[in-house]
């Protein structure tokens, strides 16, 4: 068993064509990701990468089996591409995008909930299943094949993470990079939740930033439901109050979703915390051995 | 992206919101000819002269005065413009060194004629990251502290939460002006105010509005005194007229030059620079600066092409700040080989000639062996990492030389 993607999934590219999409799908196939086509409106019966180009996602579903899609489509049709992947049927739904309006997103995240579809993102790196599946931009060299999942609201800090725990000797299972905005699809609790019932996974990396109170949901689920070690990481110990770092969701608000607030809370929950991100790795390390 | 109070209103007054209308003015003879104008429309000789800052709690810093007469507006707007308005929200609070006050508004009094039979509530509209809906926060303590309100009297702060895919509902309208304990007219006019605020919010793609006071008058009429209004960055693409009411005297000028680079930067306290690719690994690094024994001075994300020029213009922007003594530069390549960004690094420093402070740059990833090589045999004074943590110790190194 795997997470939510793996050498079995039927992914599609929502706007294959486009320069993103088309660097990123080479990138997936390279990796052995499989691919099955991809989908650009008014381009539907053609070929890219040597995979068929539908007109939309019901097609693709109906002629390629599709049943995890992987957008690229720009921040003004992003939602509406989304809401499309759950019409017509895809189970996951991974969303690349940066920078979609947040009104946009509370509607799309609201018309998905009828459908049986698991939004991951947007504004995030993506998922990967180590030698399996890369449905992401994450580079896939890092993650080579083991038994740990990383949760992660950060592109490149992911990669840290991950690069840290293979250095340590250890590997990774699925990593799941749930975005840096607002409003998104699979929280922190909903990704460890996956994350310790996979039993391909032994431990699990969670790396979440200021703004909102998805870890400390996370980590009252862990204190209460937990099984496996896991070590947490909360990036902005040093950001000032107010002010938007990077991420549209990285702002603190109050006095509970400060890095200090999260990471007191994870401790309480049992949660080993690193306070300097260089840790991570050996952390992991140690927590195994307990 | 925040505005003004006078471009809040301009923007309600759009979409048929009742508000405490008024004129902008930027020094004292506009303030007077905005003063005869108001009164002239209102037949009221009293007005409120307000200063137009980014920040809440203006009146506590003097920035908020009523004048009975043209006089009154002469040194009210004399005194204001140009003013350091210190309030809570102003950097560092009262004892920081304010904000510079470029304009007033000139508004009316709308608590005329009786100021004893007016009520204040308060109004807010903001997308709440829990329940992933937006949210209508009132209360009938307005004109004052809502969080206070909330710690001290729960029962008095209600909120209604709006079904993204519905809209606000009739239902909902009433629930609000009964829970204000508004009857006949008054309750009507509370729906209407209700239903045309609701509407302004989505569809200028607002983040945050805020109405404190919201003013229900002796003669029932419900209006706007106050507008608080942030708009969606990520929206702005749609909405080229608020883009346009951007305030840059309002931002750090350095942010401004930043943006135009397209570099993501924020303007911090501390003596260490960084560039960073991606926003959490920045957050991070500005963290590992902390541990090392420095303080950040910024935070900047370069994005995913750290090239040449890229990291030159980074180099400018971080180095327009005197406290800096050290730059860390921490990139992860993935996708984009540390080679070619150690090349760029190499180059952007052998473009500006000298850098006056020691560089540490950590590149790990695709080729970090090479780029590591690369910055060791350039001759540049740049110390080089592969480790996170070897960085972090060359920052308390850099730091104790």
């Amino acid at each position: 068993m795997s997470v939510l993607v793996n050498k079995n999934s039927k992914i599609i590219v929502q706007g294959f064509t486009g320069k993103e999409g088309t660097f990123h799908a080479e990138q997936m196939i390279a990796y052995g990701t499989p691919v099955v086509g991809g989908v650009t409106p008014g381009k539907g019966g053609t070929l890219h990468l040597d995979r068929p180009v539908f007109n939309t996602v019901k097609e693709a579903v109906k002629k390629a089996g599709a049943d995890t899609s992987i957008i690229f489509v720009p921040p003004p049709f992003a939602a509406d591409a989304i809401m499309e992947a759950a019409e017509a049927g895809i189970k996951v739904i991974v969303c690349i995008t940066e920078g979609i309006p947040i009104q946009d997103m509370i509607k799309a995240k609201a018309y998905i909930s009828q459908f049986p579809c698991t939004l991951i993102g947007p504004n995030c790196p993506g998922v990967i299943t180590s030698d399996e599946a890369k449905v992401g931009i994450m580079p896939g060299f890092v993650f080579k094949k083991g038994r740990i999942g990383i949760i992660s609201k950060s592109g490149t800090l992911t990669y840290e993470a991950a690069d840290q725990v293979v250095k340590a000797g250890l590997g990774i299972s699925t990593a799941i990079g749930i975005g840096g905005d607002p409003i998104i699809g699979t929280t922190t609790k909903d990704a460890v939740q996956l994350l310790m019932a996979d039993d391909e996974t032994d431990g699990i990396v969670m790396i979440g930033e200021i703004g909102g109170n998805l870890e400390a949901e996370a980590a009252k689920w862990i204190k209460a439901n937990g099984t496996k070690p896991v070590v947490g990481f909360i990036a902005g110990q040093t950001a000032p109050k107010g002010r938007k770092m990077g991420h549209a969701g990285a702002i603190i608000g109050g006095a509970d979703d400060t890095a200090e607030a999260k990471m007191r809370i994870m401790a309480e929950c049992g949660i080993n915390v690193v306070h300097s991100p260089a840790h991570i790795g050996k952390t992991m390390l140690e927590a195994l051995k307990k | 992206m925040n505005l003004h109070e006078y471009q809040g209103k301009e923007l309600l007054k759009k979409y048929g919101v009742a508000i405490q209308d008024g004129i902008v003015a930027t020094n004292v003879e506009e303030a007077v000819a905005a003063y005869n104008a108001v009164k002239e429309r209102t037949g009221v000789p009293v007005v409120v002269v307000k200063a137009q800052i980014h920040a809440g709690g203006r009146g506590k810093g003097g920035g908020v005065k009523v004048a009975k007469n043209e006089a009154d507006v002469r040194t009210y707007a004399g005194s204001i413009i140009g003013m350091m308005l210190k309030t809570p929200q102003t950097p560092g609070g009262m004892e920081g060194p304010g904000k510079l006050v470029r304009k007033v508004l000139i508004a009316e009094d709308s608590y005329a004629p009786d100021f004893d039979a007016c009520k204040e509530y308060y109004v807010s509209i903001l997308t709440d990251r829990e329940s992933k809906k937006n949210v209508i926060i009132y209360s009938t303590k307005g004109g004052m502290d809502i969080e206070k309100v909330a710690e001290e009297t729960p029962e008095l702060v209600h909120k209604e939460y709006i079904d993204p895919l519905v809209g606000l509902t009739p239902f909902q309208c009433r629930e609000i002006a009964f829970n204000l304990g508004l009857s006949g007219k008054a309750n009507k006019e509370m729906v209407a105010f209700m239903v045309k605020l609701y509407t302004a919010f989505v569809e200028s793609d607002a983040s945050l509005f805020e109405i404190n006071p919201c003013l229900h008058t002796a003669d029932d009429r419900i209006l706007a005194v106050d507008s608080k209004v942030s708009i969606d960055d990520n929206a702005l693409y749609r909405h080229p007229d608020l883009e346009a009411m951007r305030d840059i005297y309002e931002e750090d000028e350095t942010e401004v030059e930043a943006r135009e680079f397209d570099l993501n930067y924020v303007k911090l306290d501390g003596n260490v620079g960084c560039m960073v690719n991606g926003a959490g690994l920045a957050m991070a690094t500005m963290d590992i600066i902390k541990l090392s024994g420095g303080e950040p001075a910024n935070f900047l994300d370069v994005g995913g092409t750290a090239d040449a020029a890229r990291v030159e213009n980074a180099f400018k922007i971080i180095l327009k700040d005197e406290n800096v003594k050290a730059i860390l530069i921490n990139i992860f390549g993935g996708i984009v080989r540390c080679d070619r960004v150690a090349q760029g690094v190499i180059d952007a420093y052998k473009n500006m000639g000298t850098v006056r402070v020691p560089i540490i740059v950590r590149l790990q990833g695709t080729n970090a062996d090479i780029a590591k090589k690369m910055i060791d045999e350039s001759g540049l004074q740049v110390h080089s990492a592969i480790a996170l943590q070897e960085a972090a110790d060359l920052v308390t190194k850099v730091l104790a030389a």
